[in-house]
């Protein structure tokens, strides 16, 4: 079956390509003719999307096609107007749906490890709150920093410390709302790296929406495209990690995507 | 900064009153200046000597201190209050808001006529225009505090599962407090200048009082002395203000490396 026939409901399939083991056929969650619509405007009209525990799921498409309203209906940040959504059964649900966003939406007042324990509200508090924080710091390299405030860090530094608190809960779902786009090209390329490896050793569901292609075949298993509130192209990424950045098979699922994003 | 420089930083703000002073002692000594227009600083200090000893100055200063902070607590709190329901409720908000800039138009001064019509010159008449003064400043800048803080920070407060309490006091509190101390710090300018109109027209104690009465007996070093005085608390009160300030928005960049 050609990918881009994909866009109805998909059964449950193991992610070809995903060379550490697994949650294979656990569902993490599933929109069914999923629409959202603001007064008369019609924003998503029938998304249609299975995803399995365990998937890096990216989501493409030009501004305004809906992609961060996506991401808030899979947190809860706002609800279908039709359609549903469904996680799957062992799941806590939107509880444990994180969410990173485009700016770090660091608080200024709490330092830096405080910011990564707002991540673990309503899950643990005192010193285990403290050293579960730290040691998601030191995953991001940021050990060091923990007693600062967060107005003496540089960008990349915010959005690891972003991050951290995002992950710091374990969640099982965590939704990405271009988290990268306003880092420099060195830094955004040692984030996807550092994404990757979190990802891998935590074995959680990610959704990164992005506006780069090379960045969505790079890290992710699976590839939608959205266009006119529908999901346009589902595109498979069977590619081993670790990946090779500007290798011809990656150029050449990139060189799909554009075609189906501007042909 | 070394200790040396930081005297040295201090320091240079006291060089030119200093200087003033001087060259006020010398012309009184000089007599350029004539006793009957400005007293001598040194009979400024004499009559601050004369008055502690008689216990009548440290009365006096605490009357008015403790009306000043009586008037403020209460103007105070209530604006406060007002400030937070109106910032996190837009009924609130619909409800008062208009009332209150419509109010905040008249000059509180404007209304010592009829406060001495209803409280004469008893306590409450102080209390009532200290506490209608400093209502306003702290009334606006919280309601400004709290509408100013980022939604982008509210929503990840949401995001992450922060309940209503814990939203308010790590969120949205801290976010407000750079507005409110702007509005604290000007309440206090206004609750001294209040005081002082308020103890000069109507009152039997207090440093307004006392200056009324030394004019009376033409005592201008005493009339000089209060003024003075009246400087230093005000000084002394935003000084504590900015103290507070620094303390709890060291996370703010304006207030690092100080
Ligand atoms: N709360 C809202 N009320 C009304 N319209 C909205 C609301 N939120 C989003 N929209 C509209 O929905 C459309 C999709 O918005 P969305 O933010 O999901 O786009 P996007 O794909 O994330 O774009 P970008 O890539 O620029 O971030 C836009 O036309 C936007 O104006
Ligand atoms: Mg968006």
């Amino acid at each position: 079956m050609t990918a881009a026939s994909l866009t109805a409901a998909r059964s449950f399939v193991a992610t070809p390509g995903r060379p550490i083991g697994s949650v294979e056929g656990r569902r993490a969650f599933a929109f069914r003719h999923a629409g959202k619509r603001f007064g008369d405007k019609t924003v998503l009209d029938g998304i249609d999307l299975d995803v399995p525990a365990g998937q890096f799921l990216a989501v493409i498409g030009k501004s305004g096609c809906g992609k961060s309203t996506l991401l808030r209906l899979l947190a809860g940040l706002d609800r279908p107007t039709s359609g549903s959504l469904t996680f799957g059964v062992e799941e806590e649900g939107y509880s444990r749906t994180r969410f990173m966003f485009q700016e770090p939406r660091l608080l200024p007042w709490a330092s830096v490890v405080e910011n990564v324990e707002v991540g673990l509200t309503g899950i643990a508090i005192g010193t285990e709150a403290r050293h579960r924080a730290l040691d998601i710091l030191g995953e991001v390299g940021l050990a060091d920093r923990a007693d600062e405030w967060p107005s003496v860090l540089s960008g990349g530094q915010k959005q690891r410390v972003a991050l951290a608190r995002a992950l710091v809960g374990h969640p099982q779902i965590l939704a990405l709302d271009e988290p990268l786009g306003a880092l420099d090209a060195l830094t955004r390329i040692e984030m996807q790296q550092l994404l990757e490896r979190i990802w891998i050793a935590q074995k959680f569901t990610a959704v990164l929406v992005t506006h780069d292609v090379a960045e969505a075949v790079a890290l992710a298993d699976r590839v939608v495209v959205i266009s006119e509130g529908r999901i346009a192209l589902d595109l498979d990424i069977p590619v081993e990690r670790p990946r090779r950045r500007g290798s011809v098979e990656l150029a050449r699922l990139e060189g799909k995507i554009l075609d189906r994003l501007f042909g | 900064m070394s200790l040396a420089q930081r005297v040295g930083k201090n320091g240079i703000g006291w060089l030119l009153p200093a200087l003033v002073i001087a060259g006020w002692e010398a012309a009184s000594r000089a007599g350029v200046m004539p006793a009957s227009v400005l007293p001598a600083p040194s009979a400024v200090a004499e009559a601050f000597w004369r008055l502690t000893l008689s216990g009548e100055l440290i009365r006096n200063i605490g009357v008015s201190t403790a009306r000043a902070l009586a008037g403020f607590a209460v103007g105070g709190s209530i604006g406060f209050a007002l400030g937070l329901a109106n910032g996190l409720s837009t009924l609130s908000r619909g409800l008062t808001d208009t009332t209150l800039q419509m109010i905040r138009n008249i000059p509180h001064l404007a209304l010592i006529p009829l406060v001495i019509l209803w409280f004469g010159i008893d306590e409450e008449a102080k209390l009532f225009l200290v506490a209608l003064g400093v209502f306003f400043p702290i009334y606006v800048n919280t309601l400004l505090g709290i509408q100013s803080v980022d939604p982008q920070l509210v929503e990840m407060g949401r995001v992450y599962g922060m309940d209503r309490s814990a939203l308010f006091f790590r969120v949205i509190l801290p976010g407000a407090l750079p507005a409110i101390f702007v509005g604290l710090r000007y309440a206090l300018g206004i609750m001294w200048l209040t005081l002082i109109v308020a103890e000069t027209i109507s009152a039997s104690s207090g440093l307004g009082y006392m200056a009324m009465q030394a004019r009376e007996f033409l005592l201008i070093d005493v009339v000089v002395l209060s003024i003075l005085i009246y400087a230093l608390l005000g000084k002394l009160a935003d000084s504590l203000a900015r103290l507070l300030e620094r303390l709890s928005l060291g996370w703010h960049p304006a207030f690092q490396n100080g």
